[in-house]
């Protein structure tokens, strides 16, 4: 945008390398803008014409003109600069005259409006926390009942592959599975095993105060077959394969590969929910199975590292001891529920975001929060319904 | 293209009526925005009908509510005579069986290969065999010379391969009515000509009638027998016509100055316009 024209020599007052610098002469109705000097970014350039200057100099004048004889090289800050000088001159009632200005510069000049446009106003939100409190409810209530409503579609396109005239492609549950199960059992063994090893660790630290040693492999067993295995297991479920799901979702929704579905009718609950919800109920509750045997392991190596009077067959039959048959079962159908629930809001959440990248990463993100606060508030509501049966 | 009529759906009636498409003062937008209003026009069997108009007027918005994917706000919208927006959804996924869409990005399922995207709906909606929807896969790619790309991943191929499996896929079904949502959008000048008369083959030996979203004049003045043009700041459509006769005869300053490329949209010199009309005076 520099113009170095030999047409616009810097003569007069103007040496090619001067500071840049403007003053106004007045001649009856005239008055003359005189630039001098280089106005290019570098040198450091006024960035307005004061209104009170102009005032006091063209006093009297009509219009205002412009010389540029002294003008060296120039750039956007020549022109940011005359910007101003023309909206100071229209306000002091004088007509702005360029004709006289470099080529380049009028027809700048030219496209930009008569002053800065305001800003867009973004809509104020006035907060009102009743309003917002009932909202956020009313919003809460319509996302369970969607997320409902997806359970009964997949229920549906269930029963469908069930019966050979469903939609889902078994290519596409082996994948999930795949996806879901074998390439999850790294992550679930480590969580689990330290899960284990940590409980045995806190455990044998205060129940040597009471020679009650063993007593570590019933905290370690109970406490994980219960609670903690399928507790973790989702929460790693969760953030593993919950948000990839969403991820992947928000990502076909952007690319128009959802709308491609709608419009051949190929319903999304058989096509994409199905394959990655029973995915997640096949592999959770196995997964659920050897998070329990990781964690029991845990349990068992702190135990016989550091407990001298703890053999590796006692702690395994104190074990065997301690937990019955109905613990697993609870933490079994536990699994199950939380697979359910991950699996349809990390859909879900993938099948009303936006169509941009952020809106992927925001689905995801928003995935893995659900779905682990989703495991906790499950895990609570069956604390409850297991005391009041009485397990 | 049908070789065995029992099993896929039932082709329509190609010779009900000479109108397939007909929108009635229909209102499209999103919540309560509006994107344009008294939108009127009769698509006709076996056309070619454009879309047209600048960025943001709401063109795609008109396409997506054509083919299912928007309801509109007012207004009615008939295919063949039945009321596309009244009765159940499964009323509106017969008649979408009827319609081939090509999306702009191509929207091929990111999952499966080339071959597999174009055989998804055959599998679902028919109940032919393997070996026939492998056949009929082929030709489809054939079609539009991809059948080499059968296994490819659509990761695996280009922009404007995409766009032409894209079409394999859209023309599985051997739909009435091929739904085009900006084709030519980022494809070099040699590729876009070779779609556009892909376009016309397909038209004349399917006798599929088109419907194309575009702001691409070459494409459009090549293949469009008829025509919409949409206003973006009048929220309304301000005329009717072909490319071709908009671009020659009509006298509204924006669609003057859409059609010849203008900056400017001052008013034309006065023609009468013979052909293509404009809304508010036709």
């Amino acid at each position: 945008m520099t113009d170095q024209r030999p047409s616009q020599p810097a003569t007069q007052t103007g040496q090619p390398h001067d500071r840049p610098q403007w003053n106004i002469a007045s001649s009856g109705e005239t008055a003359t803008l005189r630039l001098s000097g280089q106005w290019t970014v570098d040198d450091g350039v006024p960035l307005e014409l004061p209104a009170d200057a102009l005032t006091k100099a063209a006093h009297g004048a009509s219009h205002l003109s412009i010389d540029t004889s002294g003008l060296g090289q120039w750039d956007s800050s020549l022109v940011s600069f005359l910007w101003n000088a023309r909206q100071s001159t229209e306000k002091a009632g004088l007509t702005f005259d360029t004709a006289q200005l470099p080529d380049g510069v009028q027809r700048l000049i030219a496209l930009l409006p008569p002053a800065p446009q305001p800003p867009a106003t973004p809509h104020a939100h006035v907060p009102n926390p009743f309003q917002d409190a009932g909202a956020f409810t009313i919003a809460s209530l319509e996302e369970v009942g969607a997320v409902t409503l997806l359970g009964v579609d997949t229920a549906k396109g269930s029963a469908k592959a069930l019966s050979g005239h469903g939609g889902m492609r078994l290519r596409d549950l082996l994948t999930n599975i795949s996806d879901a199960g074998p390439s999850a059992l790294l992550i679930v063994l480590v969580v689990n095993f330290l899960v284990g090893a940590i409980l045995a660790f806190v455990g044998a630290v205060q129940l040597q105060k009471f020679s009650a040693d063993i007593y570590v492999a019933n905290l370690v067993g109970i406490a994980c077959v219960r609670e903690l295995a399928a507790v973790m297991t989702a929460i790693i479920m969760a953030g593993r394969t919950g948000g990839a799901y969403a991820a992947r979702i928000a990502t076909m929704l952007g690319n128009e590969e959802i709308d491609a579905l709608q419009v051949f009718g190929i319903p999304i609950s058989s096509y994409i929910l199905l394959p990655s919800v029973l995915a997640l109920m096949l592999m959770m509750p196995l997964l659920y199975l050897y998070g329990c045997l990781a964690s029991i392991l845990g349990g068992y190596t702190v135990a016989v590292v550091m407990l001298p009077d703890i053999t590796g067959t006692g702690y395994l039959h104190q074990t065997w001891d301690a937990v019955d048959l109905h613990q697993f079962e609870f933490g079994f159908i536990k699994s199950i529920v939380f697979a359910t629930m991950i699996g349809l809001t990390s859909c879900r959440i993938g099948l009303k975001a936006g169509r941009s990248a952020a809106d992927v990463g925001t689905a995801a993100t928003s995935a893995v929060v659900v779905g682990i606060v989703g495991v906790i508030a499950l895990d609570a509501v069956f604390a409850v319904i297991a005391d009041v049966i009485g397990i | 293209m049908n070789p065995s009529a029992s099993s896929l759906p039932a082709p329509s009636d190609r010779t009900r009526g000479d109108v397939l498409l007909s929108l009635r003062d229909v209102t499209i937008g999103y919540g309560k925005k509006v994107i344009q209003k008294n939108i009127s026009m009769d698509v006709k069997r076996g056309s070619i009908f454009a879309i047209m108009g600048g960025s943001g007027c709401g063109k795609s918005t008109l396409l997506r509510a054509m083919i299912g994917l928007l309801r509109p706000q007012s207004g009615t919208y008939t295919v063949d005579g039945d009321e596309y927006w009244t009765g159940p959804d499964s009323h509106r996924t017969a008649l979408n069986r009827r319609f081939g869409v090509l999306f702009q990005s191509g929207a091929l399922w990111s999952s499966m290969t080339v071959g597999d995207n174009v055989a998804l709906p055959l599998e679902m909606f028919t109940r032919l065999d393997d070996e026939m929807i492998r056949r009929l896969v082929e030709l489809k790619l054939g079609l539009v010379g991809m059948s080499h790309a059968i296994d490819l991943m659509p990761s695996e191929i280009s922009g404007g391969m995409k766009k032409r499996a894209g079409l394999a896929r859209a023309m599985a079904l051997d739909p009435d009515v091929l739904f085009f949502d900006e084709p030519s959008a980022g494809l070099d000048p040699i590729t876009s000509a070779r779609l556009d008369d892909l376009i016309l083959t397909l038209r004349d030996g399917l006798g599929a009638t088109i419907v194309i979203v575009s702001h691409e004049l070459p494409s459009l003045f090549t293949i469009a027998d008829d025509g919409i043009f949409l206003d973006a700041e009048t929220h309304t459509p301000i005329a009717h016509g072909s490319p071709r006769d908009l671009r020659d005869h009509s006298t509204n300053p924006m669609v003057h100055a859409f059609m010849h490329r203008e900056a400017s949209t001052d008013a034309p010199p006065a023609e009468p316009a013979t052909k293509g009309t404009n809304s508010n005076g036709h």
